[in-house]
């Protein structure tokens, strides 16, 4: 938006800088430094990426990372791999769920905090940076000690056994996603344009029809954005997944980190590069969305907004 | 509350009074019982477990003593390494992420969201693929090892299973966290004041030190903050690029939650741990409301 001010500032302040750039003979070395550093950065930041992806389509039978020659070979062992099914189905199973729930609680709570006095909304904000700040393996172990207990209470009082398996993956995923959803959420109706709100019920529109036809329409590309970062948060997750999964639920990022610890393989760079795929893809529609929504409203940048601000 | 007027006027509004707090209250429910029932209560039970004695098959006994925190402080080795290596972390991510959210903030011009695009994918992007990756690309075979074993005739030579092989996961993991506040406040920069500090005869250093670095402060420290806690409590980088020898804090959790099921030295662990990001996370906030109060005074 500010593009083409800028690049008129530039204009007219040219004369001005060439001046002073003759008497700065450091300015080119710095200038060309500055973009040597801007590459190299994001070479560091996509080589891994290409490397998975590029040495998934590898056709050996030796090490991993002797290339002897192209080929889809190991996607195919992946797609008739029936552990790497049923992790994905696991991934799903879990992952679907978590985020119906957490976009769910969050719209909901970001919804029910404007109407609350400061002091529930600070109490209320204090739990959901808690739950964003503490260190995921702090939450994970502490987790799995509750739920470990719970259940040998619940055990020895009623004597019925309960099992770590999807809902505790499920529960504990949705506490981060919630606050996640959250944020978003409240940060689309921080900007929202209040007075189309009053003006529908000025038109006398009853509070639920202001909602249904004015605000949820307008939280939609946050609502949405929230459902898919919920999404490939549990998607991806290793560690709180990790120690509150039961036998037979585990996730594909279980089914990886497995793989690594026994060895990378062709078929791991097979498997991982459809999740990059998957997930990239799914980040990319949350992006546009977002990006369509900050267009209307005319501020943020998207995701990066969204995560420099939280 | 006695007087006789408003009450035809407070009547009719009551019942609607009643809704709306109802409305409020299932609204925040299902939030707010996650909360308790998944932070309030795990957090609560970690610090009442840390008084406790390891029951003699693993697991709590209750009791009150404050033998967890005495060894927790006596065996401090993992808690210094996980200190030295976010330090360490937080540092690499300065020196890298200022010079890229200076040039994106300034001279990006139109690939500017494109490239912060880029940047945010691969932070949202399957941490543990990109994490396992590395294995790859510093790996004997033929990643860095590799090349450095096969020019200097040194085959011994290691980078995977070192703290050299952490801190490039943390600096990889982490950087875009230090990236965006920066980029952020340098974004909203008034330019001018670059100019102004020119045409005072400050050379290009003079300007970055007193004119660009005070601005962009504020988005450092933020930065500097958002990289190093989660590196503190991080536990999958060294557990795949570290072997596991690099013990920080989080390996250490792990340890004396599952292996040793020493659950109140853990604990007490965990209650360190957390400690320590709320006194960092306090200090921040003097930090931003100090700044705060100095910015407004220096615009009066």
């Amino acid at each position: 938006m500010s593009a083409p001010t800028l690049a008129k500032e530039k204009a007219t302040q040219l004369p001005g800088r060439r001046e002073s750039r003759a008497v700065d003979r450091w300015a080119g070395l710095v200038e060309g430094w500055l973009k040597g550093h801007t590459i190299l950065v994001y070479l560091f930041l996509y080589l891994p990426i290409v490397i998975v992806v590029l040495f998934a389509f590898n056709d050996t039978n030796r090490r991993v990372t002797a290339w002897d020659g192209f080929s889809f070979k190991w996607f195919e062992v992946a797609f008739n791999d029936s552990v790497v099914h049923r992790a994905l189905a696991n991934s799903f199973l879990v992952a679907v769920p978590n985020a119906i729930l957490a976009t769910l609680f969050g719209t909901m709570a970001a919804l029910g905090l404007q109407r609350v006095g400061k002091k529930t909304r600070l109490a209320f904000d204090a739990l959901t940076y808690t739950s964003i700040i503490v260190p995921e393996i702090v939450i994970a172990l502490s987790t799995l000690v509750l739920f470990a207990t719970g259940f040998d209470v619940v055990e020895t009082l009623f004597g019925v056994k309960i099992n770590f398996g999807h809902p505790t993956i499920i529960a504990a995923h949705v506490l981060f996603n919630t606050s996640l959803v959250l944020l978003l959420v409240r940060a689309r109706l921080s900007g929202m344009d209040r007075t189309l709100v009053e003006a529908s019920s000025d038109l006398f529109a009853t509070p639920w029809r202001t909602f249904r036809q004015i605000t949820f329409p307008m939280l939609l590309p946050a609502i949405v954005a929230g459902f898919l970062l919920a999404f490939t948060f549990s998607f991806d997750d290793y560690v709180i997944t990790t120690f509150v999964s039961g036998p037979g639920s585990s996730t594909l990022p279980l089914f990886i980190f497995g793989q690594v610890k026994r060895g990378v393989t062709p078929e791991t760079n097979a498997v991982a590069t459809m999740i990059l795929l998957f997930t990239i893809g799914t980040l990319l529609i949350g992006q546009l969305l977002l990006r369509w929504q900050s267009r209307q409203t005319g501020k943020g940048e998207g995701m990066a907004s969204m995560i420099a601000e939280r | 509350m006695a007087s006789a007027t408003p009450i035809p006027a407070a009547e009719p509004a009551r019942p609607g009074r009643f809704r709306n707090a109802l409305l409020t209250t299932i609204l925040l429910f299902p939030a707010g019982l996650w909360y308790v029932l998944l932070l309030v209560a795990p957090l609560a039970i970690v610090v009442i477990f840390s008084f406790g004695t390891r029951a003699r098959n693993g697991g709590y006994e209750p009791g009150f003593v404050w033998d967890n925190y005495a060894r927790a402080i006596d065996k401090a080795d993992p808690f210094i390494t996980s200190l030295v290596m976010a330090s360490a972390g937080a540092i690499a991510c300065l020196l890298v992420g200022l010079p890229l959210a200076y040039y994106l903030a300034t001279r990006a011009g139109r690939h500017k969201g494109l490239l912060i695009l880029l940047l945010v994918i691969p932070f949202w992007t399957s941490f543990l693929i990109r994490t396992y990756s590395w294995l790859i690309v510093l790996g004997p075979d033929s990643g860095l090892a590799g090349w450095v074993s096969a020019i200097t005739g040194d085959q011994e030579f290691r980078v995977l299973g070192t703290p050299v092989a952490v801190l490039i996961g943390l600096v990889y993991g982490y950087l875009p966290l230090m990236v965006f506040p920066v980029y952020v406040t340098l974004e909203r920069m008034d330019r001018t004041l670059i100019e102004a500090s020119k045409d005072l005869g400050a050379n290009r250093w003079a300007t970055f030190r007193q004119v660009t670095l005070p601005i962009a402060l504020p988005g450092l420290v933020t930065g500097t903050i958002l990289v190093f806690i989660p590196m503190m409590g991080e536990y999958v980088i060294p557990q795949i690029l570290g072997y596991g020898r690099t013990y920080l804090m989080g390996n250490a959790l792990v340890t004396d939650f599952l292996e040793a099921r020493n659950w109140p030295s853990g604990s007490a662990r965990a209650v360190g741990l957390i400690l320590i990001m709320f006194v960092t996370i306090t200090l921040y906030l003097w930090f931003v409301n100090r700044g705060r109060k100095t910015r407004e005074v220096s615009m009066l």
